[in-house]
């Protein structure tokens, strides 16, 4: 690790203040990826604001229709919510599937989406449920929040607060872990709005970051089964491809963990 | 057997001290004055190295000195050397290439060593290793073995003409020609044995200090084998003599064979901390020991089996590359060759085999000895030609086995080995009396109905351990004996310590030594303990590896305890005024048969050192030391049944159940034996599903860390049922075989051949990822 500075800040104001400060700052969170990547030399920040203990960042909210999960809320504190799983079980059952009891102890869904990492599990969530990511400046619907790989809307500087949840009428995740990281190698999540709406999210899958599938989203419209995904194919066309899975693998897990995500939905 | 006596489940001694963070590794040794070393390493897979520039480093904060590969040349420390020589079948010695601990003109692997830099603290290292300039000329690369054998490929070294190492043979071709005209039936198999990363948990190190006073060396390491590791640099890379260099490896987390080798960075910290006069430091990181800590199997065979008309093998032949990586590590050329080849009878009567390996330069890390070595790979390519022959002969794979076992000991097979004991049946029904192999169909009709695909594989496995005897081996090639040493020193007060040339490196050494000890003298093991690992303290040792510890190691204590107790007898005759021929040993007693009168162990070691009334002519003190040199390998065998389901959606295998009986002889304590059998397991099912280093066609480890690595983790693994039947080696008296291996080398192929009986096709390679199995499935 190079030579860095570091600020615990007290408050959302405080560390943003204290990001302007450097030359090249870095907000820590959980610090479940910035900190591999500083240990390996390939990210060199001057200062580093750690935001995990600002009290208005913690904690989980439910109030009428809406579950709010403040940034640095831990992936352990989501998975254990009993709120979160009356309210949206399978967000709860996406948080306790990301990474290792570690990783969950400290990582953050605020860190997870600033990093938009193309198999992490968060990001299928927020598209699929239509979520509203809050920062210090503005509220980011989550179609305009994901750029593709690595990269959202966030401004330098901008910091996550909030991550607002629409309770959906039915929702569920199906995820296939990568057998090496245990990232996702594909991930589904279904939701049916309370209007209606059918909203399919598959992460790991695209080069080009979590996707909405629409092939099965007018399947599910029409009939919201399981089997109702038989017939459709997913084409293997702009999908990844490494050791761990072909473009065509993955293709074949977008379809079968919709499936799986749907029986998980009921 | 005592509650610490032979069979007792001791809890392992050494674990307090571990699993409380109070082990001492290399890198928590501190030395006044240390610097610390970090490496400059390739990038490239093969190229040329026009120039370093370490100007600007040299400026940097902290730095001592910045070496080059062209300094260690210069100052004569000697080529690195591969230990084992083997002869092609022409006649030809085997052709290598020169490997010097950091390249002074051309790097064939990444990750290999250019220059070193030696700093105040290891950041100050690494900050400077960024600005020292390498200029690199780019050179094609030969990264796996189809391609380096390909005429026109790149060329690794001038010495080794189309980056063949050896065209070597074993066995008898023209018996196989005649055995298959007479064939039956004949099975072809193609298989790939993948390449393994050791990964053990600790990384390598190494602490050298050089004592101007004294003109002598002590080096602090990571080592399976510091007295080898002391002749090697001794004798080879000239460093010092042997008695200006002290070698001490203590405690080491994990080696699996990646620990037996002397690697460059050893022998840099010893040159550099006589260079810059200060003792040096280094500590690899993950990243380093995936690119440079030796890796393991890489073979692609191919065989054919001969059967009658009555399904007994009539003959096997066998064609095998085997991939050496870029330069040849110090065992490596053996584990293809006489590790291997020589194990393809397996528990079978086979009258004729015939084995041909062709060793191979590859732009890659250098491949060694790795858990099993050569052992896997030949018990997998016998298994699953057994279970790939009952399928197409539309036998029952058990049946077909169990028609063709070896039933007669001693048995002679065509490839050196002389088995000298088993009961191959008795394994094969314990296990499948413990799978309930014969409720099998009816399991994977009820799995078939829930959309499951189950399928069973068998795997009858038999290696050999404790290579020996050092006649043999030095016949063959082999540039060390294979012999064990001991020392047992009973102290006035009748503690005892044991001396030993093994090194334990997670076996639990500590414990089971000890337990032969208090079965023998009936001491507590609380007043025994084991000295390993310091050439300084032990005479010598040739370490730990193959599964040797016990049946060698711990035979070489027996020797010593048996001197010790002949001694200890006749100062305990002399003082009860008895005939030495009555006195027995009971219970940590000295005793006159038939009398009460006895005494006890601590009283006769201190007449030994008081020497106030020894009987005539005897020499004071109680300690005595042993050689021991086996007369053979050691044969443990067992069968492993595994059986699995497989997901058709996503091609994923979940464990059933998979059971093990395994015949490792006596055994002294049976928990950590059942540990050993866990982690080969664990390494064994890791290379079957999830264990595979990539290489892309540059030469770049794709799977260089743990994010692309797939380590086995606990919930990958099914919960073993372990079982064991027994037949005492008859070549060592403790009757002991060796069990550090067994599980790697059996369970690959059963579990292989369970998916591929679960899913109905025979062509699945290695490691079975979820992504290949659901193509095995639907093309
Ligand atoms: C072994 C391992 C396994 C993992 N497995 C999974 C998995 O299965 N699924 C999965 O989804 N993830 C996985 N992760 C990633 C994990 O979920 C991380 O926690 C997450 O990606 C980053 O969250 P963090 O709180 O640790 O962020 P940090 O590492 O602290 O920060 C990550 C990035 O986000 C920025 N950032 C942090 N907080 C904010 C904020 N509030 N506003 C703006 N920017 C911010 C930082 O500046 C940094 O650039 C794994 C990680 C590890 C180490």
């Amino acid at each position: 690790m190079y030579e860095t500075n570091y600020h615990r800040a007290s408050s959302i104001d405080d560390a943003v203040a204290q990001f302007a400060k450097g030359t090249d700052s870095k907000f820590l969170s959980g610090g479940q990826t910035l900190l591999p990547v500083m240990k390996q030399r390939l990210a060199a920040p001057s200062d580093v604001i750690d935001v995990a203990k600002i009290k208005d960042m913690i904690g989980i909210d439910v109030s009428g229709d809406t579950v709010t999960i403040k940034a640095a809320t831990t992936h352990y504190d989501v998975a254990q919510s009993d709120a979160v799983q009356k309210a949206i079980p399978a967000l709860a059952n996406l948080a306790s599937m990301i990474g290792d009891p570690a990783v969950r102890h400290r990582g953050t869904i605020g860190g997870s989406l600033a990093n938009n990492d193309p198999a992490a599990d968060y990001p299928a969530a927020v598209l699929a449920l239509g979520a509203v990511v809050k920062t210090n400046k503005r509220s980011i619907a989550a179609e305009d929040f994901f750029k593709g790989l690595f990269s959202t809307a966030l401004e330098d500087g901008e910091i996550i607060t909030q991550v607002s949840f629409p309770v959906p009428a039915k929702a569920g995740y199906a995820k296939f872990p990568n057998p090496a990281s245990r990232f996702a190698l594909t991930g589904v999540f279904v939701a049916k709005t309370k209007s209606g709406d059918v909203r399919v999210v598959a992460t790991g899958a695209s080069q080009s970051g979590v996707m909405r599938v629409a092939p099965i989203e007018q399947a599910l419209k029409a009939n919201w089964a399981a089997s109702a995904l038989d017939a459709v194919t997913i084409p293997a066309s702009g999908l990844l491809a490494d050791i761990h899975g072909s473009a065509d693998y993955r293709a074949n897990l977008v379809k079968v963990m919709g499936q799986r995500a749907v029986t998980a939905a009921g | 057997m005592g509650v610490e006596g032979i069979g007792a489940r001791v809890v392992r001694k050494e674990d307090r001290r571990f699993i409380t963070g109070q082990g001492r590794y290399v890198d928590d040794v501190k030395m006044v004055g240390m610097s610390y070393a970090h490496f400059i390493r390739s990038p490239h897979a093969h190229a040329k190295v026009k120039g370093i520039n370490s100007a600007e480093a040299m400026k940097m904060p902290g730095v001592i000195a910045v070496l080059t590969g062209q300094q260690i040349v210069d100052d004569k420390v000697g080529n690195l050397i591969c230990g084992w020589a083997i002869t092609s079948k022409d006649g030809s010695p085997m052709k290598m290439g020169a490997w010097p601990a950091m390249a002074p003109e051309t790097v064939r692997f990444v990750g290999q060593a250019v220059a070193v830099v030696i700093a105040e603290t290891k950041n100050q290292a690494k900050d400077a290793a960024e600005a020292v300039v390498v200029d690199y000329e780019e050179l094609p690369a030969a990264a796996d073995i189809k391609t380096a054998i390909k005429p026109g490929a790149p060329q690794l070294h001038p010495e080794a003409p189309g980056n063949i190492v050896y065209d070597w043979h074993l066995g008898d071709e023209a018996a196989v020609k005649d055995a298959f005209s007479k064939a039956a039936n004949v099975v072809t198999l193609e298989l790939t044995n993948n390449r393994l990363v050791p990964n053990a948990m600790e990384p390598r190190a190494a602490v050298a200090h050089y004592d101007q006073a004294e003109e002598h060396y002590t080096l602090y390491t990571t080592s399976q084998n510091p007295h080898v590791a002391r002749l090697v640099l001794s004798a080879f890379y000239n460093i010092a003599p042997e008695h200006k260099l002290r070698v001490i490896a203590p405690d080491v987390g994990g080696g699996f064979g990646s620990k037996i080798y002397i690697y460059p960075e050893e022998m840099v910290a010893l040159w550099a901390s006589k260079k810059v006069g200060r003792p040096v430091k280094w500590t690899g990181d993950r990243s380093e020991a995936f690119l440079t800590d030796a890796h393991g199997r890489d073979h692609v065979s191919k065989a054919e089996m001969a059967f009658d008309k009555d399904n007994k093998i009539l003959g096997l032949r066998v064609k095998t590359h085997a991939n050496f990586g870029a330069y040849m590590s110090l065992f490596s050329s053996a584990v293809p060759t006489y590790l291997y080849a020589t194990l393809l009878s397996g528990q079978y009567v086979i009258p004729a085999i015939y084995a041909e390996v062709i060793g191979v330069y590859t732009n890659t890390t250098p491949v060694d000895a790795y858990r099993g070595a050569g052992r896997p790979e030949a018990s997998y390519l016998i298994e699953r030609m057994m279970e790939t022959a009952a399928r197409q002969l539309k036998v029952d794979p058990a049946e077909l086995r169990k028609k063709n076992f070896i039933t007669a000991f001693p048995y002679q097979t065509p490839v050196i080995m002389a088995y000298d004991i088993g009961d191959f049946h008795a394994s094969i029904d314990a296990a499948m009396k413990a799978i309930d192999y014969a409720g099998f169909p009816a399991r994977k009709a009820k799995a078939k109905a829930d959309g499951k695909l189950r399928g069973i594989g068998v795997s009858c496995y038999i290696e050999a351990c404790g290579i020996a005897p050092s006649k043999a081996v030095g016949s063959l090639g082999a540039g060390v004996g294979l012999w064990e040493s001991a020392e047992i020193r009973v102290n006035p007060v009748g503690t005892i310590e044991v001396l030993t040339g093994s090194h334990s490196h997670g076996q639990g050494h500590e414990t089971t030594f000890c337990q032969i000890i208090a079965e023998r003298l009936g001491v507590p093991i609380s007043q025994v303990s084991i000295v390993h690992g310091d050439t300084d303290k032990v005479q010598f040792g040739m370490g730990t590896y193959g599964s040797r510890s016990l049946a060698v190691g711990g035979t070489a204590i027996v020797k010593a305890m048996e001197k010790v107790e002949a001694k200890a007898k006749k100062i305990a005759a002399h003082a009860l005024e008895a005939s030495e021929s009555d006195i027995v040993i009971e219970n940590g007693e000295f005793k006159v048969t038939g009398t009460d009168k006895s005494i006890a162990l601590p009283m006769v070691a201190l007449a030994a050192y008081t020497a106030h009334n020894l009987p005539d002519g005897m020499e004071p003190g109680l300690k005595e030391t042993a050689f021991y040199d086996p007369t053979n390998f050691t044969f443990p065998a067992g069968a492993y049944i595994c059986e699995l389901e497989v997901d058709p959606g996503t091609g994923k295998t979940s464990f059933v159940n998979f059971v093990a009986a395994d015949d490792f002889g006596r055994l002294i304590n049976p928990m950590i034996v059942e540990g050993q059998v866990h982690g080969g397991l664990a390494q064994g099912i890791g290379q079957a599903l999830l264990e595979g280093a990539v290489y892309d066609n540059t030469g770049q480890l794709v799977t260089a860390s743990f994010m692309d690595y797939t380590m086995p983790r606990a919930d990958d693994l099914p919960s073993f049922q372990l079982s064991h039947t027994t037949t005492l080696c008859p070549g060592n008296p403790l009757g002991v075989k060796g069990c550090g291996e067994a599980g790697a080398i059996g369970a690959s192929a059963a579990v292989i051949n369970a998916i591929t009986d679960a899913i109905g096709n025979n062509k699945l390679e290695m490691p079975a990822t979820p992504d290949r199995v659901w193509h095995a499935i639907h093309g």
